[in-house]
């Protein structure tokens, strides 16, 4: 098996021409997986996730079994139970980890580097991944577990905001169920179901393997090995269907007696590999991606006191992401704050952004890229970003190159382009007389 | 094998520091009292820089509460030098991510930065420990935001208005009883004099810790530090009194009926001994264990025996933070699979029953020991979190050391200790039960 080292991500700084060198290698195993390794020997640690093509959207119309599998996966295999498999990682000091989202559902390990310490780790986590075997009072425990969680999620806010607003820009596209499911999904699924889910997504050809840590190159090989190996090879999966942008602008009221009302305003954004990605990233940063420095925050919470917190973000997904502002406000001072909001935003579409704020949010995203690899955790999800998604391998310097070569026309442009208001989806959730009254 | 594993590690860090210790830190002091701490870690050429007041929310007392919390906000309001608004840009404009936090016991404020850029966060940091200025329009716009913050974080959930009446029966008497976001009216009476008060009180040098962890060399550090700080005055701090509380306190309950809450909750909690109050050094990393031993993972007991075994709880932990100034908590939780609370309580105090009737096994001990080493080694992934640890361990009186003392309390540590540890301190009269009833559910106990 020959290894490739793809991209020698050599990443500069840009104040200070100090360079950090994370060599990303990478190599396809027998079994047809791809996997992503670095090389950080300065801790006896490692890190491991193995992704699948196996989040929601892959539900079909069973919301909810994506993440009851992703769930069950520790739960026992035909040997081993739940507690043996669980006690049989923590004898070696490993932390194990499951858990799935809209596009993908991954396994983690972080574990000790010292063979006698990794390997059996492996061993026992490749068996659990591939045999998992789904026992029924286990499906019951675990469908209780996600009903209960779903009923919390009843008097919370943001989480009644969130599902709103999925629903509303998504449309029908799978993105718009929730991962959790829904109490009357849940309580359908089936054990056949999951075991069906499982056959046909933890599958070789559908998983992607990231590496970091304390080995040498043959040794995360192994390991590799030892993952995908334990899999069935598995068929390819049909791509996502597109999504398709709402036709009109809507708003959808969810009542919740409450002293503030929550607000999401957005739409569906760009997916991942997408040109537009960049000025919207950065058109982002400025109106409400930026933290206490951006448009919304200055003028919701400096200027005029009127929430906690008020922010934007932009995500790139398989298909499309999304584009949100969210606030939290007094009852009383909804009207103010959806205008601020709303005129924010239109003011992105129309002028380019003023000159100072342009050089401050393109210097905060080119400088603060360092700082989102300064740990081992932090590498892994990177790395198992760009190969789930297949993004180019020096993709954040690539990023940064392009950010830094935007200008306020290219900016605006884009916003005006991609985020077009009359596509505007806002929830409100609050109280019935509040959200009502609102525009 | 595992002994040569775990005496490896701080040799990673090796850089030849006569003050060094074993965690590779480095401590300096400053002639007007400021503490400075250094953490070396060369992975990535970034730098996180904290200072760290020794002042948070149980400082206050009833007519004070949420003082702290609301002049952590006023920190970002301005000073004679830069404008408000204008310590965020410079930091966001040099690459950077700022924020500040309020606890219990401390009132912190952090940058992580590009390591070159150390000099601009210092320089702030100085600028506004000295010569902020406090007026009231910001104020008063201040005080709203943090009124919206208490609703969104408190009033509008039903989980935050359950852990507020929690707490205030959980802590009798001393100031973890109130709200660390303070009591609203409280924080609506706030005026430009108290806060002033209190910046003059706590923002000081003196009552200050720098903790500096990353890409540096702690020599440069220390001039670095000397150069912006150094020529700020000290002064001393008002003495701390902590009342006398309540010892025992006696077992309490507090029943929340949350017209909201969907799903029925349950919180236990013992008063313990943290580092700093612990009379026998090697009692908090018993009580470690016990958390560990109860709720380490899905092998331990809660999830063997409550979650999957007799399945009362559709959820179970427990949990020990040696990390505060004054008494600490040892914390259970359980969530009922089917709205049967009692039996969730029941089945916990079981547990506790058992760890002081019978000693674990050595696989049960061996595990728990595994654990925590092999935790206490993956936090030195996080830079942030390392340099966390060490204000905390300062702000809270147990002295950044204790690090170096935590893989050999550990090690020494049998099955007697732990439950000589659960008889000790894991009794009745030290107990509070919390309970939030789920709205529509019957009603028990």
């Amino acid at each position: 098996m020959k290894r490739l080292i793809v991209a020698a991500a050599l990443i500069l700084f840009s104040h200070t021409g100090g360079a950090m060198q994370a060599d990303i290698q990478e190599w396809t195993t027998r079994a047809g997986t791809e996997v992503l390794f670095v090389e950080r020997h300065e801790l006896p640690i490692v890190d491991v996730r193995v992704t699948f093509d196996a989040g929601s959207a892959r539900d079909g119309d069973t919301p909810g079994l994506a993440r009851m599998t992703s769930n069950l996966l520790l739960e026992g295999t035909p040997e081993r139970s739940a507690g043996t498999i669980a006690r049989g990682f923590e004898r070696y000091g490993a932390r194990v980890s499951t858990g799935s989202g809209r596009d993908t559902a991954q396994v983690s390990v972080r574990a000790l580097s010292e063979p006698a310490r990794l390997d059996p780790v492996i061993d026992s986590l490749a068996d659990v991944i591939a045999k998992a075997d789904f026992p029924a009072d286990a499906v019951e425990r675990v469908r209780r577990q996600m009903s209960l969680g779903l009923q919390q999620a009843q008097s919370s806010a943001s989480a009644l905001a969130e599902k709103a607003f999925m629903r509303g820009i998504y449309g029908e596209h799978p993105y718009a169920t929730p991962p959790g499911g829904t109490l009357e999904s849940v309580e359908a699924l089936t054990r056949a179901a999951v075991v069906d889910f499982h056959r046909r997504h933890y599958t070789a050809r559908n998983a992607t393997i990231a590496i970091v840590g304390d080995l040498s190159a043959e040794r995360a090989e192994a390991i590799a090995n030892a993952l995908s190996g334990a899999l069935p090879a598995g068929e390819a999966l049909a791509a996502l269907p597109p999504v398709e942008l709402p036709s009109s602008a809507q708003t959808i009221r969810v009542p919740l007696e409450a002293e503030q009302t929550h607000v999401m305003m957005g739409q569906p954004s760009v997916r991942k590999g997408s040109e537009a990605y960049y000025p919207l990233y950065l058109g982002n940063h400025i109106l409400g991606g930026g933290g206490l420095t951006s448009i919304l925050a200055e003028r919701m919470r400096e200027e005029r006191g009127l929430s906690y917190s008020s922010a934007s973000s932009l995500t790139s997904a398989a298909r499309r992401g999304r584009f949100q502002m969210t606030t939290q406000v007094r009852n009383d001072s909804l009207p103010e704050a959806l205008s601020v909001m709303r005129d924010s935003l239109e003011e992105m579409r129309v002028d380019e952004p003023a000159a100072q704020r342009l050089s401050d949010s393109k210097r905060n995203i080119t400088g603060s890229f360092p700082l989102q690899l300064d740990s081992n955790r932090d590498l892994l999800g990177y790395i198992a970003t760009i190969g789930f998604y297949d993004l180019s391998r020096d993709y954040l310097e690539a990023f940064v190159e392009r950010i830094d070569g935007l200008d306020g026309e290219a900016v605006r442009a884009a916003m005006h382009e991609h985020i077009d208001p009359a596509r505007n989806v806002t929830v409100l959730v609050g109280p019935e007389a509040t959200i009502d009254a609102a525009e | 094998m595992r002994n040569a594993l775990f005496a490896l590690i701080p040799a990673l860090m090796a850089t030849p520091v006569a003050a060094q210790s074993g965690a590779g830190v480095t401590e300096f002091t400053l002639d007007n009292g400021m503490q400075i701490l250094v953490r070396e870690d060369h992975r990535a050429p970034v730098v996180v820089s904290q200072v760290w007041y020794r002042v948070g929310s149980s400082y206050e007392t009833r007519g004070e509460t949420g003082l702290s919390h609301l002049f952590e906000h006023m920190m970002f309001k301005g000073t004679e030098r830069h404008a408000e608004g204008e310590f965020s840009e410079i930091i966001s404009r040099e690459g950077g991510r700022l924020n500040a936090f309020t606890g219990r016991d401390f009132s912190a404020y952090f940058e992580i930065m590009a390591a070159d850029r150390l000099p601009v966060a210092l320089e702030l940091e100085a600028d506004r420990m000295a010569n902020l200025q406090i007026n009231a329009e910001a104020l008063s716009t201040e005080r709203e935001v943090v009124l919206e913050e208490r609703r969104l974080r408190t009033d509008d959930r039903p989980e935050g208005r359950f852990a507020e009446r929690y707490a205030a029966i959980a802590h009798p008497g001393t100031g973890y009883a109130h709200p660390i976001i303070g009591w609203a009216d409280d924080v609506a009476a706030f005026e430009v004099a108290d806060l002033r008060d209190w910046y003059d009180q706590w923002y000081t040098p003196t009552n200050a810790t720098l903790v500096v962890a990353g890409d540096v060399e702690p020599e440069a550090v220390h001039s670095m530090a000397q150069e912006y700080f150094g020529g700020i005055e000290g002064r001393d701090v008002p003495a701390v009194h902590d009342p006398d509380n309540l010892q025992p306190p006696g077992e309490r309950r507090v029943i929340h009926r949350d017209p909201q809450a969907r799903v029925t909750q349950l919180r236990m909690g013992y008063e313990v001994p943290s580092f700093a109050t612990a009379e026998s050094g090697r009692d908090p990393y018993a009580l470690q264990m016990l958390a560990t031993i109860l709720d380490g993972g899905d092998g331990a007991r809660l999830a063997e025996d409550l979650v999957r075994g007799s399945g009362v709880a559709a959820a179970a932990g427990a949990g020990y933070n040696p990390m505060v100034r004054l008494d600490a908590e040892f914390s259970l939780f359980g969530v009922p699979a089917d709205g049967d609370v009692d039996a969730v309580e029941t089945a916990l105090r079981e547990q506790i029953r058992r760890l002081q009737e019978t000693l674990v096994s050595d696989e049960t001990l061996e595990r728990a020991r595994s654990q925590m080493l092999a935790d206490h080694l993956f936090e030195m992934d996080s830079v942030f979190y390392q340099a966390m640890q060490l204000g905390m361990l300062e702000t809270t009186g147990a002295g950044w050391q204790t690090l170096n003392e935590f893989e050999e309390n550990v090690r020494a540590l049998t099955a007697e200790d732990l439950r000589a540890a659960a008889r000790e301190y894991l009794r009745p009269e030290m107990l509070s039960v919390g309970i939030m009833q789920a709205a529509d559910q019957e009603e028990t106990g």
